[in-house]
C-alpha cells in the first residue's frame, strides 16, 4: 500500500474536506467532486510540478449511479510521482475538459467521449477520433452488445 | 474519423489556402494515417491527423477475454515491439495480484524488452531516413532487425506477435544454443551500427533535419509526449531509471539527451539509445543461466508442468481449469508502466475480483505523441510535413488500438 504522504496531505490541506484518499496497491489515488477538479488539477500542475498528464480514460460502471468515473494519471518528472485522480459523473452529466490546463488532454478526452460517450465541457473539438462520426452508441459501454444481431 | 460531405470539400477549395489529404494511403505515413493540411502555397497552416483507419477495439475486446488470453492483444498494438507491451501489461496484472516472479524470468524480460527495442529503432532508422529519400539504409536496417526477429523466432516459435511474457513469467524456456547466437549478434552488431552512421553523418540529413518539427520542453510536457521526444527536448525522463521495473536498476546505462528538440535530435536521441540497449543486452546475457525457472511457482496461475498432468488428476483438472477459466485476481485497480521504443507504455486494469478485467485500458505512446504533429508542422514545408511523420516514430496500430 503506497501512501505517499507528501502529496496526499498537500491536497487536504489545500482542499480540506473535498479529497476522498482510494486505497491502491501502486500509487497515491485520490477521488475528486467534479466541481472542483479544474482547480485541483490547475493547482497540481501549477505548483505541485506535475507537469505531464499521461492519460484520460472513462471508466463505466454501469448499472451503478452515478455511471461513469474519469481517471486522470498525471506525472511529476522531477520528483519522480505519480497521482491518480478520479471524478464520478452521471450519465447526463458533463465534466470539464482539462484542455486548458493540459493540451494533450484533446485526444483522451475525445476518446473517451467516442467510446464511453462521456460528454467534456469547454472542450476545442468534442468529436469522436476512433469511429464513423455517423456511428451510434459507444462501444465501450458495458451495456453496448459485444456480438451484432444473428443474421440468417 | 471524420469524413467530409461534398459541400464542405468545395468550400474548402474556394478559399485561398488549400486543404489537401495526406493519407491515408500515403507510403510515407506509415500505415494508415490521415493527415488534413491546410495549405498557403508550400506552407503548412495547419495540419490536423485523422486517425481511426486501424481502431480494432482492444479495449472492449479484452473485456471478454482471461488475464492471460488478454495479453496475445497487446501485442497487436505496437507490432515493432510487442515485447515492450507484454511486459506493461504482465507487470501490471502481477502487480495486483502481487505475484512473485523469478529472477531469472525478469532478466530475460529486460534481455527481450531490449532486443525489441533495437530492432523498433532499426525499423525506426530505415524508414525514417527511407522519408528523407535514401533508400539503401532501409535495406541494412531490415536485414540487422531480421537477425534479432531470428532470436525471437527461435524462442518463441514466431516472428512478429509472441505473447512470449505472460503473467507469471514466461511462455517457455530459451532454446538451446541461445546463448551463443545472442553473443554473436551483440559482437556484430556495432560493426553495423558503424556502417549505419557513416550512410547518415554527412552534411546533407543534418541540414535536412536541423531546426525542422520544433518542439520544446514546455511543449512537450504539455501534449504529454513521452519517450525519445521527450528526452529530444533535454529532459532526462527514462522509466527505466526513474521507476525501475525488472531488476533495471542492476544495469549500468545512459540516458542518451539532446537539447534542441527538432527532427535531428530526436533522431541522434534513437540512435545513441540503441547503443544503450545494446550494452544492457550484453550486461543480462551472462545473468542468465541457460537452464532454470522461467514461471513463478504459484500454482494458482502457473499451468501444472507436463510430466505431472500425464499422471496426475489433480493435475490435469488444474490445468484444464486454468485454460478454460483463467485466474481470478483481486478486486482493485493498477497503472504500470515501462519505457518502450516510443515512449510510456501503460497499462490501466479495473479488477472486479473475477478472471476477466472490467476494464483494460493502454496508455499507449504513439497515440499521445502523434498529438504533437500540428504543433511540429505549424508554419513549415509539406515535404517537412513527411519528415515530421517519421521522426515522430508512430505506429498506426499503436495509435488506433
Amino acid at each position: 500500500m503506497i501512501t505517499e504522504g507528501g502529496i496526499l496531505d498537500a491536497l487536504n490541506a489545500r482542499f480540506p474536506g473535498s479529497i476522498e484518499v482510494v486505497p491502491a496497491v501502486d500509487q497515491a489515488s485520490v477521488r475528486v467532486d467534479k466541481d472542483i477538479l479544474r482547480a485541483v488539477m490547475e493547482w497540481l500542475r501549477l505548483e505541485q510540478g506535475y507537469e505531464l498528464l499521461l492519460d484520460v480514460c472513462g471508466v463505466d460502471w454501469f448499472p451503478a449511479r452515478p455511471r461513469f468515473e474519469v481517471v486522470y494519471h498525471v506525472y511529476n518528472p522531477t520528483r519522480p510521482e505519480r497521482l491518480r485522480v478520479k471524478v464520478l459523473v452521471g450519465q447526463n452529466e458533463e465534466v470539464e475538459s482539462m484542455t486548458a490546463v493540459w493540451p494533450g488532454a484533446n485526444w483522451p478526452e475525445r476518446e473517451a467521449f467516442d467510446l464511453m460517450g462521456i460528454t467534456f465541457r469547454n472542450h476545442p473539438d468534442l468529436t469522436r477520433i476512433y469511429m464513423p462520426e455517423d456511428w451510434e452508441g459507444h462501444p465501450l459501454r458495458k451495456d453496448y452488445p459485444v456480438a451484432g444481431p444473428r443474421v440468417d | 474519423m471524420a469524413t467530409e460531405t461534398p459541400a464542405e470539400l468545395r468550400s474548402a477549395l474556394s478559399r485561398d489556402t488549400m486543404v489537401i489529404n495526406l493519407g491515408p494511403q500515403h507510403p510515407a505515413t506509415h500505415g494508415v494515417l490521415r493527415v488534413r493540411l491546410e495549405l498557403d502555397g508550400e506552407k503548412v497552416l495547419r495540419a490536423e491527423p485523422v486517425i481511426g483507419y486501424l481502431h480494432t477495439g482492444f479495449e472492449k475486446t479484452a473485456e471478454t477475454h482471461t488475464y492471460q488470453q488478454a495479453t496475445t492483444l497487446t501485442d497487436r498494438m505496437d507490432y515493432l515491439a510487442p515485447m515492450s507491451n507484454n511486459l506493461a501489461y504482465v507487470l501490471a496484472v502481477e502487480k495486483l495480484m502481487g505475484l512473485e516472479v523469478p529472477k531469472r524470468a525478469q532478466y530475460i524480460r529486460v534481455l527481450f524488452a531490449e532486443l525489441t527495442r533495437l530492432a523498433s529503432h532499426l525499423v525506426w532508422l530505415g524508414t525514417a531516413v527511407m522519408d528523407l529519400g535514401a533508400m539503401s539504409l532501409f535495406f541494412y536496417c531490415f536485414r540487422e532487425r531480421e537477425i534479432i526477429l531470428d532470436l525471437v523466432e527461435a524462442t518463441t516459435g514466431v516472428r512478429m506477435n509472441p505473447s512470449y511474457f505472460r503473467v507469471g513469467g514466461l511462455a517457455y524456456d530459451l532454446p538451446d544454443g541461445f546463448h551463443s547466437r545472442c553473443q554473436a549478434f551483440i559482437d556484430d552488431f556495432p560493426r553495423w551500427m558503424t556502417s549505419f552512421r557513416g550512410l547518415i553523418e554527412n552534411t546533407l540529413v543534418e541540414d535536412r533535419l536541423r531546426g525542422v518539427g520544433m518542439l520544446n520542453r514546455e511543449q512537450a510536457l504539455a501534449l504529454s509526449v513521452t519517450g525519445p521526444m521527450l528526452r529530444a527536448t533535454g529532459l532526462a525522463h527514462d522509466l527505466r531509471r526513474a521507476e525501475p521495473y525488472c531488476f533495471y536498476d542492476e544495469f549500468d546505462f545512459q540516458i542518451p539527451t539532446r537539447t534542441e528538440g527538432d527532427s535531428y535530435a530526436r533522431m541522434w536521441v534513437r540512435i545513441e539509445e540503441m547503443y544503450e540497449s545494446l550494452a544492457i543486452v550484453r550486461q543480462v546475457l551472462p545473468k542468465i543461466t541457460p537452464r532454470g525457472p522461467f514461471m513463478t511457482a504459484d500454482r494458482k496461475v502457473a499451468l501444472p508442468p507436463r510430466e505431472e498432468i500425464y499422471g496426475n488428476m489433480e493435475a490435469l483438472i488444474h490445468q484444464f481449469k486454468l485454460v478454460s477459466q483463467g485466474f481470478p485476481v483481486p478486486k482493485g485497480e493498477v497503472y504500470q508502466a515501462v519505457e518502450g521504443p516510443r515512449g510510456e507504455m501503460g497499462f490501466y486494469l479495473v479488477s472486479d475480483g473475477g478472471p476477466r478485467p472490467y476494464r483494460w485500458r493502454a496508455r499507449t505512446p504513439s497515440f499521445y505523441n502523434l498529438q504533437s504533429l500540428p504543433e511540429l508542422c505549424r508554419g513549415e514545408l509539406v515535404a517537412d510535413v513527411i519528415v515530421n511523420i517519421g521522426t515522430v516514430d508512430i505506429v498506426l496500430g499503436d495509435v488506433d488500438k
